[in-house]
């Protein structure tokens, strides 16, 4: 044609052609950045193994699912950092005297199996990580050995026999009995525990971050925090209701689980009512299991079970949609 | 007298909603000036909703500016000549919406002739006329709604009267990028002002909402400055979001009202225009002139000199890209804004009615994914201005089953491109949705032959 005066390689898409600078790796980078503080908290309750547990339950999260898609060929979308942010959390939940070998057949389970085997990111129907740490409780033993916090009595990196072991606050609470260490020590971390989770503080500073960045929504962890709350306050097993209370949210997993676990999206309604009553779901079922289950922490346990009722959950608190016919609805 | 009108500063405005970067300071401070008529114009048949205008000139044929060159009955129309010149042939031609159209190619004889139907009115016969006039005058000189959406004027103006009690004129423009009716409101609101005065007058009513988005003060002074309480004209202050243009969200943000599913803004007493066609009511109707030129944004990220242009209706997209001079190759040519823009691959289609701006952008602005994947977060569900679940509708697109596609409310979807501008999996909504919709009108279709 005549008025072609200009040729170029013009590429052709449906609108919209702009997009908001958040991606699903910016996402995932964010929860990993949220982490941090936890991470540091944890190498220096717990000294540099819990780092380098960390890293190789990161490493190997990375790799099995690098390896998966190359055997499967299928497309790799290692660097959205989801793999990352798994590896991290199962190491988070892990006691730091976890033998190397141990928590790498976590990873495996967790990517392989629970993650990839349904399809990869998105397609998972229950938490990998928690997952992860179901299937670790197959050396029940390992996963329940831990040490006291404070550097003299800390693993080294490559021997765990040294280790000063004692109980956790969740296992005297199980027997009724208030902890022995005090609520401060509970709220700063300073207790014995898996890596990440014995902090309240610091996995705190993480739930500001991220309600700033918006990648998640108060909802979930308040509804999970304040019925674990409201029930140990109900149901107290000691003299002082509140500090009971105290305890049972700064005790045990409850902090990191409402915060970086049950509100994981693919695992998590997406309606608003549905999310409130996730949460709420997750926290009876923590109390319960706490208080009556055979092992004194609920807090995966309660999540896992509520993953499985998500595709009951979406159904309610559906929006109605824009300009719906809202009269004609009530004559019927 | 005192000029002085009253100012609402709206806060609710609509449900869902983004914020995208707006870049409208590339283009907001530049005047809008005379684009110099090209030497070919290309003026399709089909710049409305409705029947394609039938060629009433022939290859050869003198045409003037103003002259009628195409029209036909039933829902249409006309189209007019922007130049004096020769028709140089009437042929399928390429057009922004990426099919091909009948044409009339205009070769401009650059002399401006006009046509001797074209008369201006003083105010005194304008008064003498009656709405059924006016709205035949209207539809004679070819106005259509000039937001993007190209709806014939008259039939909205004929269709609404005794339904509609709230006239709102769309200057929100809450697109990216695009100032033409910010521009227009500034440099000519005694121009929009008057056309809103004709479809007042139309409608029997004596108030007005012009609604404005807040990221547009200057715009909003210039129109209150020209207003007096008696107007019955009030200049309503939006939040700045996208889409607080879209008809719907509009309605809702001035009245509160909705406008029901499936329906139109008549069914809750509404009647909404655009800036830009208030001003072509009033050319039509006091300038007797025929909308043959339009304000047209020329922006976008790569751009050397954004520009605000009256371009005649005709002209191709590679000369205004030449008059603005790009600074890379471009990587999207897009007739409108970057929300809800048809990106295009032939730079020879003309400017028509509905193009509101063209915006050229460099680099890939917006990532393809490969194999992208939901990860549920929900936030397609937040931005949803229509309030519908965009992953439950993308997520039913995989099914075969048309009905439960139509379960979604896929049909409630104005396209609005606020959940694929969130998604941070880069899914591709709107592309999904659109094939979606076709699926349920293709079953819809077949469902009704079958009966038959």
């Amino acid at each position: 044609m005549a008025q072609m005066k200009y040729f170029y390689e013009l590429t052709i898409s449906s609108s919209p052609h702009v997009h908001s600078p958040v991606s699903t790796r910016t996402i995932m980078r964010d929860v990993l950045i949220a982490l941090t503080p936890a991470l540091i908290g944890s190498v220096y309750f717990f000294g540099l193994r819990a780092l380098m547990v960390t890293l190789v339950s990161v490493a190997a999260c990375v790799f099995f699912e690098w390896a998966w898609c190359k055997l499967m060929k299928q497309h790799c979308k290692i660097y959205d950092f989801s793999a990352c942010v798994t590896g991290v959390l199962l190491a988070f939940v892990c006691p730091p005297t976890i033998p190397y070998w141990t928590i790498i057949l976590g990873d495996l389970f967790a990517i392989v199996l629970v993650k990839m085997l349904f399809g990869g990111i998105g397609r998972n129907v229950v938490n990998p990580a928690l997952a992860g740490r179901a299937f670790m409780f197959s050396w029940p033993v390992l996963m329940s050995t831990w040490v006291k916090v404070g550097w003299e009595n800390q693993a080294s990196l490559f021997s765990t026999v040294d280790a000063v072991t004692a109980a956790t606050p969740l296992a005297n609470m199980h027997q009724g009995q208030m902890p022995e260490s005090s609520i401060l020590d509970m709220f700063l971390g300073n207790i014995g525990g898996c890596i990440g989770e014995t902090s309240a503080l610091l996995l705190l500073i993480g739930f500001v971050y991220l309600l700033l960045r918006k990648v998640i929504t108060a909802r979930i962890p308040l509804a999970y925090i304040g019925t674990v709350a409201v029930l140990a306050f109900l149901f107290p097993m000691g003299n002082d209701r509140l500090m009971w209370m105290a305890a049972q949210v700064f005790g045990g997993g409850l902090m990191l689980g409402a915060i970086f676990m049950a509100t994981d999206y693919v695992t998590s309604p997406v309606t608003k009512l549905g999310q409130i009553v996730y949460g709420i779901g997750c926290g009876v079922l923590t109390i319960l299991i706490r208080y009556f289950g055979g092992y004194n922490e609920g807090v995966s346990y309660a999540i896992l079970v509520m993953n499985c009722c998500v595709v009951l959950l979406d159904r309610i608190g559906r929006p109605t949609k824009f300009g719906a016919p809202k009269k004609e609805g009530k004559k019927a | 007298m005192e000029k002085t009108c009253e100012v609402i500063k709206m806060t609710f405005s609509f449900f869902g909603g983004i914020h995208p970067d707006e870049n409208k300071f590339l283009s907001c401070d530049k005047p809008i000036q005379e684009f110099p008529e090209p030497d070919v114009l290309v003026v399709p048949m089909s710049q409305h909703i409705g029947a394609p205008c039938k060629p009433l000139v022939k290859k050869g044929d003198p045409v003037t500016v103003g002259q009628k060159i195409g029209d036909n009955t039933g829902l249409c129309v006309p189209v007019h000549s922007p130049v004096s010149g020769k028709v140089k042939s009437v042929e399928m031609k390429a057009h922004s919406s990426g099919t091909t159209m009948m044409s009339v190619v205009i070769e401009n004889d650059h002399l401006g002739t006009l046509c001797e139907e074209i008369q201006p009115r003083t105010q005194e016969q304008v008064d003498a006329l009656t709405p059924e006039e006016l709205m035949e005058i209207i539809h004679q000189a070819g106005v259509v709604g000039m937001g993007g959406a190209t709806f014939p004027t008259h039939v909205k103006l004929s269709s609404g009267i005794g339904k509609v009690d709230t006239i709102i004129v769309n200057a929100g423009e809450c697109e990216p990028y695009i100032t033409a009716d910010d521009r227009l409101c500034r440099e000519m609101p005694e121009l929009v002002i008057s056309g809103v005065k004709v479809i007042m007058k139309i409608f029997g009513l004596n108030t007005a909402h012009i609604a404005i988005e807040d990221n547009k003060p200057q715009a909003a002074k210039a129109l209150q400055a020209q207003l007096c309480a008696a107007d019955g004209i009030t200049i309503d202050v939006l939040p700045a979001m996208y889409p607080q243009g879209a008809e719907k969200q509009l309605i809702q943000a001035i009245t509160g009202r909705q406008v029901p599913s499936g329906g139109l803004p008549a069914a809750v007493g509404c009647a909404v225009f655009n800036a830009a066609t208030c001003k072509a009511i009033h050319d039509a109707v006091y300038e007797g002139m025929p909308l043959i030129k339009r304000i047209v944004t020329v922006s976008g990220n790569i751009v050397m000199a954004p520009k605000n242009l009256i371009v005649p209706i005709g002209t191709s997209y590679n000369d205004l890209m030449e008059a603005v001079g790009t600074s890379a190759n471009p990587y999207k040519v897009l007739s409108g804004g970057p929300m809800m823009g048809i990106s295009q691959y032939d730079l020879s289609v003309p400017i028509t009615k509905g193009t509101n701006a063209v915006t050229i952008l460099g680099h890939r602005s917006r990532y393809h994914v490969d194999h992208p994947q939901c990860i549920r977060c929900g936030k397609c569900i937040d931005v949803c201005p229509m309030k519908l679940m965009p992953v439950l509708m993308y997520k039913s697109l995989m099914t075969n089953d048309v009905e439960q596609i139509k379960a979604t409310n896929m049909m409630d979807c104005i396209e609005c491109g606020c959940c694929a501008y969130t998604c941070p999996a880069y899914l591709p909504l709107v592309l999904g949705f659109r094939s979606g919709k076709q699926r349920i009108r293709a079953h819809a279709a077949a469902a009704a032959s079958k009966k038959v």
